[in-house]
């Protein structure tokens, strides 16, 4: 298992190295990286509705500069980016599916200038929070990492909503996205250990009781390891969900002891969730199997209600702490 | 009197500078030490920095690696130097460049003038108080130890065992006892001045050379020979993690310390500008306080706690409980009724009203889970959807019990629900599970269908049920676990009704007013003849005879005596 795992790593490693050509600099101001700076990795198409928010809050959080990619976006996120002073930008117009969900070519930038530095990798709508996210940065959360030998932060995508359907929210361009969508799911996730990779497997949340209920094996995984201090050797297997070599993925402590984790609040169901729904339809871009998600997507057009009775409120990351979905671990 | 600070510096200068400033505002001499690690560059830029305060001088520089001798080389010879030339200065204080001074210098003066001749210093021996991590405590005296733990790690285990197998055992030197304690200490001119200028010094400190982290007990051992009087404890405010490692302070602890009422606190994140802003406070607002820490002690020892025991029953990305041990499965304590509501056509509500427990269906039942309430989706957004929940029963029941914690949970089961519960049932600690064997014969009885058309049926249900009780029955079941069969069950139904509330219940329990109305069971010995007629023998309804059912009614009475009444 060891040694076939590293075939897969050594693969995953080639195949980065000969899809390089396929993203194109477009704006490059990789010289201003210093050699403490933590760096955010981002691909993406058509985010200019959440990129604004996005940049400044992980700008609060210490990240010093935005590697990202761009899958052809037609809605000035390129013109948006190019023009920051801290984003270095390539463009493609490959298919998004047969990078591996951009993780071929993000893969690249990581193995190029990811080294010794943290870096994290997020997508567009995702926001890291943590313990004492709100009083200390990505420094003192890498450097308290470091301290305890914790190479790699895992945290829980967690599925934010509104209450109603979807497309009633409300949301302008630059608005703290949770104000919009402040409802998730606090219990009900499914856990197990993933028997390749050696983490937990974790499933759950609206997407699964709502969309899932008859094919729990293929609803969405909610593990992630956005925060990873890179070595070239590293690769991320599925989007962000798995890592090799496996000691990243142990993320948590065997048997029952409580290391540090995070959450992703996922800001997928912005009102734009339908029309974005319609275009994966058209483009088949998604997931391993997209045949299987037309029906999906195909339920988030008629533009569906998550909220239900048990839906909690998101009050911020002591809440998430005391319901048991992020922890301190040693962090006071 | 005068104060004097000797200052251990490696990394942050700029912070380290600042700190400086604020000992030497406060009139204190600084005697800094700066690893000799450090480039020319960056001393020569520290020195330069600090070149307009009189009264900070630096001294010989050594190489400072953590759990090694330089540390203690470093501070004998600062504190000799300090000694020499600021011959006013009668007190001495040991920091480092990441220690935070909370309250006024002149605070600390004034604390100490009212502490004539003591030295404050923790100092514990190592046969009293078990504090090390690591399991080596009383062998940091008696091995050698040439190697760094830091940067040869498996030199320094691999010859740690071979002296351990050899049974090294080093002898310490007459007229010391190993003690040990927090590194950093304000000692007096006194004491000091013995320590360094004791005619053993060359033995001792050969000694010590080869000790484990001699900085954590070269001084707490020596200042047990020569003070007079001991203040077993550092003025430094300092929290260790479960690995022995040091707590660091963010902006947000600004309260806490605020409260701690302590003079110097470490180590302090070097960005965490709110603190590096407040502090030193001008004055302390509740007056001159001795320093208290228990809101600290409390808030990093609920860390401590948690992070070595974790929460049971919580299933997380960071934590994943081993199943194969019956503790800490699920996070509460739960009841489970097998058979229960077939004998008793309205059990679920008659338990809820003995009980203040939330009692739910049958939580596994094939269609989909029957939640208290019957809501589709429970607390904690759970789905009652079937196939969710059979995906992964064990998870399901898990994340069920952490979101309703606060409550006590109850629910029936039956032979036909979700199988692969079973285990967890019969394993867990919290589980306590209540079997009627063979209450399933009940509703077959009363669908009014013949023995011959419900054959293979009961035969069924039969299999199942056994293959729970096997699950029950197992050597490693950890839950508690209570079987009758219906005829034993019949034969006394009171008392065992009794106990079970009294289980969910607690203290709150009463006296068994009224029992559930039972299903009428008449005809229903002949029917299980029939089956055994056919074929079919329902051996685990246990014996029922024609005249069992009048004796349950009879037993059902209440008694004259009072059960669990407390």
């Amino acid at each position: 298992m060891a040694l076939r795992l590293r075939w897969k790593r050594q693969r995953l490693l080639l195949r980065i190295w000969r899809n390089r050509r396929q993203i194109v600099p477009h704006v490059d101001r990789t010289q201003s990286i210093t050699p403490t700076a933590i760096l955010a990795f981002t691909t993406l198409r058509n985010e200019m509705l959440r990129l604004p928010y996005f940049l400044d809050y992980y700008r609060k959080l210490g990240v010093a500069h935005f590697l990202i990619v761009d899958n052809g976006s037609t809605d000035g996120s390129v013109e948006f980016l190019a023009a920051q002073p801290d984003v270095s930008l390539w463009t493609t117009a490959h298919s998004y599916k047969l990078s591996r969900f951009g993780m071929d070519w993000l893969g690249w930038l990581q193995w190029q200038y990811g080294p010794d530095h943290w870096c994290l990798t997020v997508d567009a709508d995702e926001l890291l929070v943590y313990p004492h996210c709100d009083s200390r940065d990505l420094h003192a959360l890498t450097a308290h990492l470091d301290k305890n030998g914790q190479s790699a932060l895992g945290a829980l995508l967690l599925d934010m909503y509104p209450k109603g359907p979807l497309t009633n929210a409300s949301y302008a361009k630059g608005q703290d996205p949770i104000a919009a969508l402040g409802w998730f799911d606090g219990a009900g996730y499914r856990h197990r250990l993933h028997p390749v990779f050696g983490n937990q497997w974790i499933q759950g949340g609206p997407r699964d009781r709502m969309f899932f209920r008859a094919d729990p094996d293929r609803a969405p995984t909610l593990n992630k390891t956005p925060l990873v201090k890179w070595h070239w050797r590293q690769v991320y297997v599925t989007s962000t969900h798995h890592m090799l070599p496996r000691r990243l993925n142990h993320v948590f402590d065997w048997p029952a002891k409580t290391v540090m984790t995070g959450a992703l609040l996922h800001t997928k169901f912005l009102p734009d969730i339908a029309a974005r729904s319609a275009e994966e339809v058209e483009r088949k871009q998604h997931f391993e199997n997209s045949v299987l998600y037309v029906d999906y997507y195909q339920k988030l057009i008629e533009n569906p209600d998550l909220w239900t009775d048990g839906s909690m409120a998101y009050k911020g990351w002591q809440q998430l702490v005391e319901l048991g979905l992020i922890a301190p671990g040693a962090w006071r | 009197m005068s104060l004097g600070v000797v200052m251990l510096v490696h990394s942050d200068f700029a912070r380290a500078g600042q700190m400086v400033r604020h000992w030497a505002a406060g009139g204190c001499p600084v005697m800094i030490h700066v690893d000799s690690d450090v480039d020319t560059a960056t001393f020569d830029w520290f020195v330069a920095n600090l070149s307009d305060l009189d009264d900070v001088r630096f001294s010989t520089r050594h190489r400072c690696e953590w759990g090694m001798w330089g540390l203690v080389a470093a501070t004998q010879d600062a504190a000799g130097q300090l000694l020499r030339e600021f011959a006013h200065v009668d007190r001495v204080f040991l920091a480092s460049g990441s220690c935070l001074p909370l309250r006024p210098i002149s605070e600390l003066r004034d604390f100490l003038d009212g502490c004539p001749q003591t030295d404050f210093i923790e100092s514990a021996t190592t046969a009293d108080v078990p504090w090390t991590v690591g399991g080596l405590d009383r062998e940091r005296f008696t091995l050698r130890f040439p190697f760094s733990w830091k940067r040869r790690r498996r030199l320094f285990d691999n010859y740690v065992k071979f002296q351990q197998a050899i049974g090294v055992k080093r002898k310490i030197p007459k007229g010391l006892v190993p003690h040990m304690g927090s590194q950093w200490w304000c000692l007096t001119r006194k004491t000091l001045t013995a320590i360094l200028n004791d005619p053993k010094r060359r033995k001792y400190d050969r000694y010590f050379k080869r000790v484990w982290i001699p900085d954590e007990s070269y001084f707490q051992t020596l200042v047990r020979k020569h003070a007079t009087r001991i203040q077993s404890r550092s003025l430094t405010l300092s929290k260790f993690d479960f690995q022995g490692k040091p707590h660091i302070f963010y902006d947000d602890h600004a309260e806490i310390l605020r409260r701690s009422g302590c003079f110097v606190a470490r180590k302090i994140w070097p960005n965490a500008q709110v603190l590096f802003d407040s502090f030193p406070q001008a004055t302390t607002p509740n007056g001159p306080t001795r320093p208290s820490t228990g809101t600290v002690d409390r808030i990093f020892g609920k860390a401590v706690e948690r992070r070595t025991r974790g929460r049971p029953g919580l299933y997380m990305h960071s934590r994943y409980p081993n199943v194969k041990k019956a503790n800490g499965i699920s996070a509460a304590p739960f009841s489970v009724m097998h058979g229960f509501d077939a004998l008793f056509p309205h059990f679920e509500n008659w338990l809820a009203q003995q009980t203040d427990a939330q009692v739910h269906g049958h939580l596994f039942a094939k269609d989909k889970a029957q939640f208290a309430d019957r809501s589709t989706v429970f607390r904690g957004a759970l789905s009652d959807c079937a196939r969710l929940r059979d995906y992964n029963a064990q998870g399901f029941l898990t994340n069920l019990l952490w979101t309703t914690r606060d409550r006590y949970q109850c629910f029936m089961f039956g032979p036909t629900d979700t199988p692969s519960i079973h285990w967890m049932l019969a394993h867990d600690t919290n589980a306590r599970v209540w079997v009627i064997s063979g209450a399933w014969s009940i509703p077959l009885f009363l669908s009014g269908r013949t023995a011959a058309e419900t054959r293979a049926e009961a035969a069924h249900l039969q299999r199942c049920e056994n293959k729970f009780l096997k699950a029950l029955n197992a050597p490693q079941a950890h839950a508690r676990i209570r079987i009758s069969t219906l005829a034993d069950f019949l034969d006394n139904p009171r008392d065992t009704l009794q106990v079970l509330v009294d289980q969910i219940a607690g203290h709150k329990a009463r006296a068994l007013s009224d029992l559930p109305e039972m299903a009428d069971l008449g005809g229903l010995p002949a029917y299980l003849q029939e089956l055994k007629n056919q074929g079919m023998h329902p051996f685990l309804t246990g014996d029922l005879s024609a005249e069992m059912h009048r004796n349950a009614a009879v037993n059902s009475e209440p008694r004259s005596y009072v059960v669990g009444h407390k």
